[in-house]
């Protein structure tokens, strides 16, 4: 199992193939819908620290406040990344993003963006919330949490050995895109012979 | 009602949100030793296992995604509505303080999230006034990733070449499921509904996902469909979390109802792998879960 942690190379992200299972560690970032809307339409300064060759977590967690207000993750998986489709590319060029997690897997225009930015897709295992939140260590802070709300605010997270695979690398490899065309292909037989 | 209706709902809540019923784990675990050993489809179930047990040990919700929430009352005749739908809003907006629920009611016109799942015909409750003497609730959470794999067929498609029978309910089925990959948090628990008008198709499906795990239709035509279908998804090699494997699905459970002669809908309501419902009944002032 490789290790990975933030920030991340670009020579490193090279080196990492499709089907490679990684454990990440350090400061990553949630954002998902309305977040990813904002950081293409307002581009805003203050997430750069944050995003530079880091890597953006498509979730939205449960958060609960400890009595000293500090956070702590109770539950914390992965949601679907395809709805990032339209904005993803984008994003990662523009804030100089390492990595993307999620599931699901995503379309062509990310991957092209992966490989434009030195990037890969790294897939969670879904619906595993209880589990993921132990990996966070630390709740470091949370941004835009009154105007987006608590499952679209930018969570900035301390992560450690967070086991995720690379489904999309950065030379143009999806699993993703292998497993869709052969269970077309599969389901193209089965109508033909029913 | 001598019992604590509010207090006796948030306890359905934390039960479904946080304990992963046996037979279902079961049924993971089956799985698991049928993916090959060290693949990402085995990994992605073994996972899932330690994740179900870390949850049920400390009443954290599965999944973040503590889904859209859906309730059924079926309740005896003279007692009133109100009651349940004050006591479940209540119950509902405390589950959500003590963390068994995300916030997940939004505001379609604002995009304000309501930040105690209460709103608009949110929860979601169907009231039934029934003969027995006593009252059942039901609750459905409904995650929103794999609700956005579900989908509705309008029969012929000549795209699948599916005409008006079970064969080409069979083949739309295949295209839904085909269509999800992974997105709908595989393996998934297919619900399906024949028939009735758009609405009452997609609600009938949504309810089959009440059945247990193993619970054939009573029909034998819908039965064997049932069986036949959970082989024909296995086979596209989906996998868990459309990593690629064995196991697409978990369960397919076909319910049909009459139609109109002009239409013919079938809907497919998908389900990620994370079944989250539960089953209470209230008689002589005491509370059963199931």
């Amino acid at each position: 199992m490789l290790k990975l942690t933030t920030p991340i190379s670009a020579e490193t992200i090279n080196s990492l193939n499709a089907g490679d299972r990684v454990l990440l560690s350090g400061r990553i970032i949630t954002a998902r819908d309305a977040a990813h809307k904002l950081m293409v339409e307002k581009r805003p300064d203050f997430l750069r620290p944050y995003l530079k060759e880091s890597v953006i977590y498509h979730c939205g967690p449960i958060v609960s406040k400890n009595e000293d207000g500090t956070w702590k993750f109770v539950s914390a998986g992965p949601t679907t990344s395809s709805r990032e489709e339209p904005y993803e590319a984008d994003v990662m060029e523009e804030y100089n993003v390492r990595g993307i997690i999620g599931k699901g897997g995503m379309g062509q225009k990310t991957m092209d963006g992966l490989t434009k930015s030195g990037a890969v897709y790294l897939h969670a295992i879904g619906g595993s919330g209880a589990l993921t939140a132990q990996r966070v260590k630390k709740v470091e802070t949370v941004l835009m949490l009154e105007e987006l709300g608590s499952p679209e605010a930018f969570w900035v997270i301390e992560v450690e050995d967070f086991p995720l695979v690379v489904t999309m690398d950065s030379k143009g490899k999806s699993l993703h895109k292998e497993v869709a065309e052969r269970s077309d292909k599969r389901a193209k037989e089965l109508l033909a012979s029913i | 009602m001598g019992i604590n209706l509010k207090d006796s709902i948030v306890e359905l809540i934390r039960r479904s949100s946080t304990d992963y019923p046996k037979d279902w784990e079961n049924a993971i675990r089956k799985a698991a030793e049928n993916e090959e050993a060290g693949s990402s489809a085995s990994v992605a179930l073994n996972t899932i296992l330690e994740n179900i047990a870390l949850a049920r040990k400390n009443s954290y919700p599965m999944c973040q995604d503590t889904g859209f929430i859906n309730i059924y009352v079926d309740y005896p005749f003279g007692e009133r509505e109100s009651t349940y739908t004050e006591a479940i809003n209540a119950a509902v907006i405390e589950a959500t303080k003590r963390q068994y629920l995300r916030p997940n009611a939004v505001d379609s016109l604002t995009g304000k999230n309501s930040e105690n799942n209460t709103g608009v015909n949110a929860p979601a409750i169907t009231f039934h006034q029934w003969d027995n003497d006593y009252a059942r609730i039901r609750l459905l959470q409904k995650g929103g990733g794999c609700e956005n794999c579900s989908a509705q067929y309008r029969i012929p498609d000549t795209t699948l070449g599916a005409g008006r029978d079970l064969k080409g309910v069979r083949k739309v089925v295949i295209d839904a499921v085909n269509k999800a990959q992974g997105q709908g948090c595989a393996p998934g628990i297919i619900g399906v509904a024949v028939g009735g008008d758009r609405a009452a198709c997609a609600k009938l499906a949504k309810e089959q996902l009440f059945r247990k795990f193993g619970e054939r239709s009573a029909d034998t035509s819908l039965a064997e469909l049932e069986k036949t279908l959970l082989t024909d998804l296995n086979s596209l090699g989906i996998g868990p979390m459309g990593f690629g494997g064995n196991t697409t699905a978990l369960e397919v459970f076909i319910g049909t109802q009459h139609r109109h002669p002009a239409t013919y809908y079938v809907s497919v309501a998908y389900d990620c792998w994370a079944y989250r419902n539960g089953t209470m009944t209230i008689k002589n002032d005491e509370v059963t879960y199931a």
